[in-house]
């Protein structure tokens, strides 16, 4: 019954690729500095063989059809590679739905009964829509990848363990201080402790935008494991609002060390290590100073 | 029986652990390092646990006992030493140890011991690094 | 990532190993190290996972007189880990939502055995009739 629209669409594969691309193009959506148009018509050229040589009675009707392995798996490169490269979800769907308009203007074309190219267009828009779906999921696993990876990246490079002097190590914490980032920063801290034969730690929070009891849990687990290692450990950088909420949560830190900014934290540690930071006079500059 | 060996430096006591402990050998450390404690009047035990990889409740009870003990002796304990995985372990177990003294390696648990004996004497109540 | 809890654990290499005595938990230690060290288990969760083993096997020892242990290495999905379990036919544990509270302990211990070896795993199941025994399971994944 349907041999029709797949005999009119397999002729017409060329004026298909043409009017696609000429609706791609008009589309103001498309991002030129993102891709070429020679790379576009081969992947749009592409994508038209691997669908129309494809069509028969059956997979027309089933969109998962495995005579649409080589199409599913096309379309499932390419937007990936566009959500990668950072195309928007509408440029990306546009792609797949111009094609349709381009299917549907043959067969009106080639069909004077009206009836039966209402049949056949939707018979090809529920083949054609199911593909858009499969698009955009893939599309969105691209990005939900792409954030995974973000997510590990941002983890290993938010816990610099800093050495600010002799002795003292200084780690800011940015960000939110959950269970899998306090192993990530306890581990870099102790073993940064071993390497430098440090004795004081200082965990600065003015980057951790909240403190419940949860964080504060997770801060007194390093606070203990620095202090088995035979190291001390201050807290600094604890902000009038958290100071607030630390109370009113009855965390107890009473146990810890805790200062309100690195300075003074810096100068807890000077003192307990018996140095001392002063002016030199200007005039005696050089000679008190040995 | 396989005895872990105690080193009589000055004032202090040194043992280092360079096994993984079985029991047996853990429960003799404890009594011959008190018996020594009495028997040298020693003001201080310095336990070198560096090489040890794993420490559980049964070896964090017997350092605090030996630390305990000592205390009633009059001489203080320093665990020197531990392996940052063990510190992490020991903290997520729920056993920090309490009343242990703690220092990063031999010389800094030697210097933490002095200094505890020049601030008081012999007593010692509270200092910077204890935990209770 | 924590993997979907749908997916099926499968065991790959397994071995047994019955202890008794005091002086069997160190051997036994030695051999679950050395299966965390063939999945290349990172060094934090190796010690978390050997920790959690002993305090079960003391436990075995101290209430059961001992059992059987069986140390597999197990995957789910992309995931590889060591699973440890103990067996033991001792007296059994009648009140398990007590036993698991932080605190709790029959014997002279701490009494931070289970919940404090739960806190070092990833998985912990047990399963306990009284009189009749205990079945321990806990599971560290690699990168868990």
């Amino acid at each position: 019954m349907f041999e029709n629209i797949i005999k009119t669409l397999k002729s017409n594969k060329g004026e298909i690729l043409e009017l696609w691309m000429k609706n791609q193009l008009a589309s103001s959506v498309i991002t030129e500095d993102l891709m070429t148009n020679q790379e576009l018509r081969k992947q749009s050229e592409e994508l038209v063989n691997a669908l129309v040589n494809n069509l028969n009675e059956n997979s027309i009707n089933d969109s998962q059809s495995p005579d649409f392995d080589q199409l599913t798996e096309l379309l499932g490169g390419i937007s990936i590679s566009r959500a990668r490269q950072g195309f928007s979800p509408r440029e990306t769907g546009s792609f797949i739905l111009s094609l349709k308009e381009a299917l549907l203007e043959i067969l009106k074309k080639e069909n004077s009964n009206v009836n039966e190219v209402f049949e056949e267009s939707l018979k090809l828009s529920r083949l054609l829509d199911n593909f858009t779906i499969l698009t955009f999921e893939t599309f969105i696993k691209g990005r939900e990848e792409l954030i995974m990876r973000q997510t590990d990246e941002i983890t290993d490079i938010s816990t610099p363990v800093i050495k600010v002097w002799d002795g003292i190590l200084a780690l800011p914490i940015i960000g939110t201080l959950d269970s899998a980032r306090t192993q990530v920063v306890m581990e870099n801290l102790l073993q940064e402790i071993v390497k430098t034969g440090s004795g004081i730690a200082i965990l600065d929070i003015s980057g951790v935008p909240t403190v419940d009891s949860l964080v504060a849990q997770n801060l007194l687990k390093a606070v203990s494991a620095t202090r088995l290692m035979g190291a001390d450990c201050i807290i600094s950088g604890i902000r009038p609002e958290i100071a607030q909420t630390i109370v009113h949560l009855g965390i107890d830190l009473s146990q810890v060390i805790t200062k309100a900014t690195l300075a003074s934290a810096l100068q807890y540690a000077f003192k307990s290590l018996r140095l001392e930071v002063r002016k030199t006079a200007l005039e005696a500059a050089g000679v008190t100073n040995q | 029986m396989e005895r872990i060996p105690i080193l009589k430096m000055g004032p202090f006591l040194l043992v280092t652990i360079q096994i993984d402990l079985y029991d047996r050998l853990a429960l003799n450390l404890e009594e011959d390092l008190v018996k020594m404690v009495e028997k040298t009047a020693s003001k201080g035990v310095l336990i070198d646990i560096s090489a040890l990889s794993i420490v559980d409740s049964f070896m964090g009870r017997i350092l605090g006992n030996i630390a305990s003990m000592s205390r009633l002796l009059d001489a203080q304990t320093v665990v020197v030493g531990m392996q940052p995985a063990v510190a992490i372990t020991l903290v997520e177990l729920g056993l920090p140890l309490n009343g242990v003294y703690t220092a990063l390696n031999m010389e800094k648990g030697m210097y933490l011991l002095k200094s505890m004996m020049d601030f008081n004497g012999t007593q010692q109540e509270d200092g910077d690094h204890s935990f209770d | 990532m924590e993997p979907s809890k749908k997916m099926e654990i499968i065991p790959l290499t397994r071995g047994t190993m019955m202890v008794f005595k005091d002086q069997d938990v160190v051997p036994f230690r030695n051999e679950v190290k050395e299966y965390a060290e063939r999945i290349k288990m990172g060094l934090v969760n190796q010690t978390k996972l050997i920790t959690a083993a002993s305090e079960m096997v003391r436990n075995m020892l101290k209430y059961a007189n001992g059992g059987l242990t069986i140390i597999e290495i197990v995957s789910r999905g992309p995931q590889s880990g060591v699973r440890v379990t103990f067996k033991d036919e001792g007296p059994g544990i009648a009140d398990i939502p007590q036993a698991m509270q932080d605190g709790f302990s029959t014997g002279k211990s701490l009494g931070l055995g289970l919940p404090g070896t739960k806190r070092l795993v990833n998985e912990f199941d047990i399963k306990s009739i009284p009189g009749t025994g205990t079945t321990i399971t806990i599971i560290k994944w690699a990168n868990g």
